[in-house]
């Protein structure tokens, strides 16, 4: 009886094609390359993340908001000599930093999320909860319109733009938990809830919409919520992506083995005593929240292309999970700050320049690796 | 915890009066089985039959609806020392075809349930290593799980049950789809394994690969046909009493 224990490379018994024996270079200039990347990356997000923490200081009393003021100007006035050298009008004005900074922040969380969430069928759940924060937004304008007791509370605390955030990601994260409640009462992402409820928020949030605008004044413009606008992103709600995104690195971080178990087969980690249900609730909340802070530079619409288009891109070359993380962070930054860099120097929508350029990538990617580019959702 | 006829050794699993069942119809009707340490069970019966949900019992993945199952001498379904099992499901279970994962993180998906929440450990890494060598994938470690062929894959998941420091393994037909040579392999594994001392409980289809290796067979369609050494499943009418007399299965006395 013989036993062999060491295995021959015999994929091709099978006809599959065999893929390590390609790169002849060092595999530690690729490790090492994409670890400077992610470096950066992450010193730019810190930068950003002060700079939101600077603008929201600025109002504090005292020494601290002296100081902060001080130093926030000294970013805009950095920005102006920027603008001085490269003959633009852009780096000078707060509102193109704070759109800045969202796009950076939400460029690491969206592709960080949808890695758990395209390999498993699950790629429209972020379209969905797109639409369903657009009727959160509706909803979110009655609620401002009010203007009495807990909605003029909000609106003094958030500003109404804030608040309107505040609803949409509570509007979604509870649809979030919703759908994975029917999820788990069909065993499968199917079709046809998520087409229910996809179309069925959006329904309601036009209909609400055109309900209200007779009697609720509302200085805010739905179609940049439908399309992403860099104007629409205030403070606060650059502040609310600032603090959404530690959270969902802080839970990714903390949470990466399970996550990973859990996407990767279900049932397995189950048997492990993993709580598979806790995890997915915990996912598809994350998924809701990135997707609210996301809407305002990409638009409800196009919202889910951040979340799936970077992952593929990676999918197609990346060796490992951790490696698909890695690259689909870079896709995703890339994509942000050329889309927002178009955007502004062609006074085009930041949703579709972004998308544009992450669908490039995507298929730059493709042509570069040899595997089957079919990424199957199953 | 009982004592058996063998003495007050605790059975890894004890199966007393079982009935389960989805909606009206009865998956499984008081099925009674023990499964001792180093046992080598081989579940058969006909699709449909329950051979799934039993396990999936014995995992403690679900309760029955009358009797009791208790795995390591607890409840099932409230055992939670989840690395104490191994588990292989059958080939098409995992998203390995799409999700871009590679031998090694696959291998050390074994040692989370035991990590927790805590970062992988040197010894994590060590016990991952020895796993994969012992069953043949050590070669393959960076390769993606997609890139590995339907035997090899196999092998990979029972790496992953063998880093978890697995006291029992579970299969659910791990050979579907998979070619006549790389299925020897795998079973000429699971032999070494269970000669080494592992408990292995098996879902197969193919009567011959189970009769060859396992000890005890159980033959399962809603009830128990018959449990005991395989020599006495094959000379009993078990098999045509569980397929059905129209099914026509001869059994052949193969050595």
């Amino acid at each position: 009886m013989s036993t062999d224990r060491h295995t021959e490379a015999d994929p091709q018994l099978d006809g599959e094609p065999t893929e390590d024996t390609r790169s002849g270079r060092a595999p530690w200039i690729r490790e090492g390359a994409e670890l400077v990347g992610i470096g950066l990356v992450g010193t730019l997000a810190v930068g950003m993340l002060a700079f939101i923490a600077l603008d929201w200081l600025r109002a504090a009393p005292g020494a601290i908001g002296s100081l902060a003021g001080s130093w926030f100007a000294g970013v805009l006035t950095l920005g102006a000599w920027a603008d001085f050298y490269l003959g633009t009008n852009v780096f000078r004005h707060p509102f193109v930093w704070r759109a800045a900074a969202t796009g950076v922040l939400i460029g690491i969380v969206g592709p960080v999320v949808g890695a758990f969430l395209v390999h498993r069928q699950m790629a429209l759940i972020g379209e969905t909860l797109a639409h369903t924060a657009f009727a959160g937004v509706a909803f979110g304008m009655l609620f401002v319109a009010l203007g009495a007791g807990l909605a003029g509370g909000a609106v003094a605390l958030f500003g109404s733009s804030g608040t309107l955030l505040l609803v949409a990601l509570v509007v979604s994260a509870a649809s979030a938990l919703g759908l994975q409640w029917l999820t788990d009462r069909t065993d499968s992402y199917g079709d046809v809830p998520i087409a229910i409820v996809l179309t069925g928020s959006f329904a309601v949030g036009t209909l609400v919409i055109s309900w209200s605008r007779d009697f609720v004044a509302i200085a805010i413009d739905i179609e940049d919520f439908l399309f992403g606008s860099l104007a629409i992103v205030t403070a606060t709600g650059a502040r609310l992506v600032a603090v959404l995104s530690v959270v969902v690195v802080a839970l990714v971080i903390y949470n990466y083995k399970q996550f990973l178990f859990i996407t990767f087969d279900e049932r397995a980690a189950h048997v492990a005593r993993l709580n598979v249900d806790r995890y997915n609730a915990l996912l598809i909340v994350m998924t809701a929240t990135v997707v609210v802070g996301a809407m305002q530079i990409l638009g409800v619409i196009l919202v889910a292309g951040l979340l799936v288009i970077p992952v593929a891109a990676a999918s197609q070359v990346a060796r490992s999970f951790r490696e698909t993380l890695y690259l689909s962070v870079l896709v995703g930054q890339v994509a942000v700050l050329g889309g927002l860099a178009v955007s502004i120097g062609a006074s085009l929508p930041p949703g579709g320049s972004i998308i544009v350029i992450a669908i490039a990538i995507y298929l730059v990617a493709v042509a570069a690796s040899d595997r089957s580019t079919s990424l199957s959702m199953h | 915890m009982r004592d058996g006829v063998e003495g007050t050794v605790t059975p890894i699993v004890d199966i007393e009066d079982v009935t389960f069942g989805y909606g009206d119809a009865n998956a499984l009707e008081d099925v009674s089985l023990r499964i001792e340490e180093g046992e080598f069970l081989g579940l058969i019966g006909p699709n449909g039959s329950g051979k799934t949900t039993l396990l999936h019992l014995m995992l403690g993945l679900r309760e029955p609806d009358s009797g009791s199952i208790t795995l390591f001498g607890e409840p099932a379904h409230e055992f939670e020392a989840g690395e104490r099992i191994g588990y292989v499901g059958q080939r098409a279970a995992d998203r390995g075809d799409a999700m871009p994962v590679t031998v090694r993180e696959t291998v050390l998906m074994g040692r989370f349930a035991r990590a927790g929440h805590a970062r992988l450990t040197d010894h994590d890494r060590e016990v991952t290593a020895e796993a994969m060598e012992t069953v043949g994938v050590e070669d393959l470690a960076e390769r993606r799980v997609s890139a590995l062929s339907g035997g090899q894959r196999q092998r990979v998941f029972i790496a992953r049950a063998l880093a978890s420091e697995a006291d029992i393994l579970a299969l659910d037909e791990p050979t579907v789809g998979i070619d006549a040579d790389s299925r020897d392999r795998f079973y000429n594994l699971l032999d070494e394994l269970n000669a080494a001392g592992m408990t292995i409980v098996l879902i197969e289809h193919d009567i011959g690969v189970l009769t060859k290796h396992v000890d005890t067979v159980a033959c399962i369609n809603v009830e128990l046909y018959h449990h005991g050494d395989t020599v006495s499943f094959l000379e009993s009418d078990a098999l045509t009493d569980a397929y059905g007399r129209a099914s026509g299965i001869l059994a052949h006395n193969h050595p």
